[in-house]
């Protein structure tokens, strides 16, 4: 019995580490995401104001951006070409764990709402991290926070890519790998996500350089302090890419220029 | 089992596992020291009560927080283990005679009740966080952890059941 039922948890663990989306258990089935639906309903109302904050300043972002772009859109129609390949569901996160190693966040939107794995999720502020599993109404999020989490990111001012990981230390702070030691770099440097995957648009915010030290090898890693504060995530926004294939060639083509 | 001690132990499962999903595994204390009370479960198990069922029922409480905190089997794990060390620690913490005379967790002297409570909540936090980290260059994390998690979890079970001592008769 002991035997039986250790060895039946020890596989669902090493399942849990080995695949990027663990299929059997997870918080998206229907009872843990009710109830968690359920406890973030109640919860919501003690961070509204914080909250009503976040979307003021959005607002005005998005206001200040409406004004200065107006003008310009009839000169440049690749960006309203590139805009309609983007979708934005907006959804509410009703659990984020940042604590452990590998952390997953639920939301309460899933595939009735036309949302699919790999999918990439940010807010108002940066990056969030990506889809790796969806049921009817809910989907759960492999965070940046995640030892498994790769995101393709580079510095906004030279275009040197590099990887995104977590060393797991501190929730505000990610690490950005393989950056060429060529690379102009600087302490307060802002990084953005690469256009090299098809996930995320390229230039969604993901943080500032807050430190940087070189591995042995010809490259740079680099302590990266998150725009977004992820231990207080409440609405999110999931990207739906209309169009990958299509996506990848107008990216590469603007890349050439 | 008689049929008070049955619901009493339903009651106990579902209110320990709720509050652990719900309200403890959000402490994040320092970053990461989360308490995990649900252990009380397995500690309270009536004493004379079959093993096998303790067995089982810690594998049911493990994989439900399992599922609300997409860790896999982690929990499970650890619970099992517990579960099955039980008579072994219990043996060992109040001497061979505990199966004989009935002993009662809130009867027993402090020291003994401390000593109980320790090595089933360090044995379950270093299985917990082992598999959790899954990886062998973290031990220093996962021994970390173990340490702060489990003074944690100890104190807050301690101050638990001292709270409901009458209750638990």
């Amino acid at each position: 019995m002991f035997a039986l039922l250790f060895i039946i948890s020890f596989i669902l663990t090493l399942e849990s580490h080995s695949y990027h989306n663990s299929k059997l258990i997870s918080s998206t089935n229907f009872f843990s995401a009710k109830v968690y639906a359920v406890t973030s309903n109640i919860t919501e109302y003690f961070d509204l104001k914080e909250q009503n904050k976040i979307l003021l300043e959005q607002n005005n972002m998005l206001l200040k951006y409406q004004a200065n772009t107006n003008a310009s859109i009839s000169q440049n129609p690749l960006d309203s070409i590139l805009s309609k390949n983007f979708e934005f569901t907006g959804a509410r996160v009703i659990n984020n764990v940042y604590s452990k190693t590998n952390n997953n966040i639920t939301i309460d939107k899933g595939y009735n709402d036309s949302l699919e794995v790999d999918m990439g999720v940010i807010t108002s502020k940066g990056i969030v991290g990506i889809i790796n599993k969806t049921s009817g109404k809910y989907a759960r999020i492999q965070s940046v926070l995640n030892t498994k989490s790769q995101v393709n990111a580079q510095l906004k001012k030279s275009k040197h890519f590099g990887f995104l990981t977590w060393n797991t230390k501190n929730p505000n702070t990610v690490q950005l790998t393989e950056i060429p030691k060529l690379a102009p770099i600087a302490i307060g440097d802002t990084i953005i996500t690469g256009g090299n995957s098809a996930i995320f648009p390229k230039g969604i915010l993901v943080g500032r350089v807050a430190n940087y030290t070189i591995e042995n090898n010809d490259s740079y890693t680099v302590d990266v302090s998150l725009f977004n504060d992820m231990t207080n995530l409440s609405h999110v926004f999931v990207i739906k890419n209309q169009n990958k294939q299509e996506i990848i060639q107008l990216q590469s083509s603007k890349d050439a220029e | 089992m008689q049929n008070n001690q049955i619901i009493t132990n339903i009651v106990r499962f579902i209110v320990l596992m709720l509050i652990q999903v719900i309200v403890l595994n959000h402490i994040n204390f320092i970053g990461y020291v989360n308490p995990y009370a649900y252990l009380i479960f397995i500690l309270l198990f009536p004493f004379d009560a079959s093993k096998t069922l303790l067995i089982f029922l810690s594998f049911l409480l493990g994989l439900s927080i399992d599922l609300f905190s997409d860790s896999g089997g982690v929990h499970a794990a650890a619970c099992v283990l517990v579960g099955f060390l039980r008579p072994g620690i219990l043996k060992f913490s109040f001497g061979v005679s505990y199966q004989y005379n009935a002993i009662k967790l809130n009867k027993v002297t402090f020291k003994e009740r401390l000593l109980y409570i320790t090595l089933m909540v360090i044995i379950h936090h270093f299985v917990l966080f082992s598999l959790e980290i899954f990886s062998p260059s973290h031990i220093v994390l996962i021994l970390k952890s173990t340490l702060f998690s489990g003074i944690f979890s100890m104190l807050l079970i301690l101050c638990i059941l001292l709270l409901f001592k009458t209750k638990e008769n």
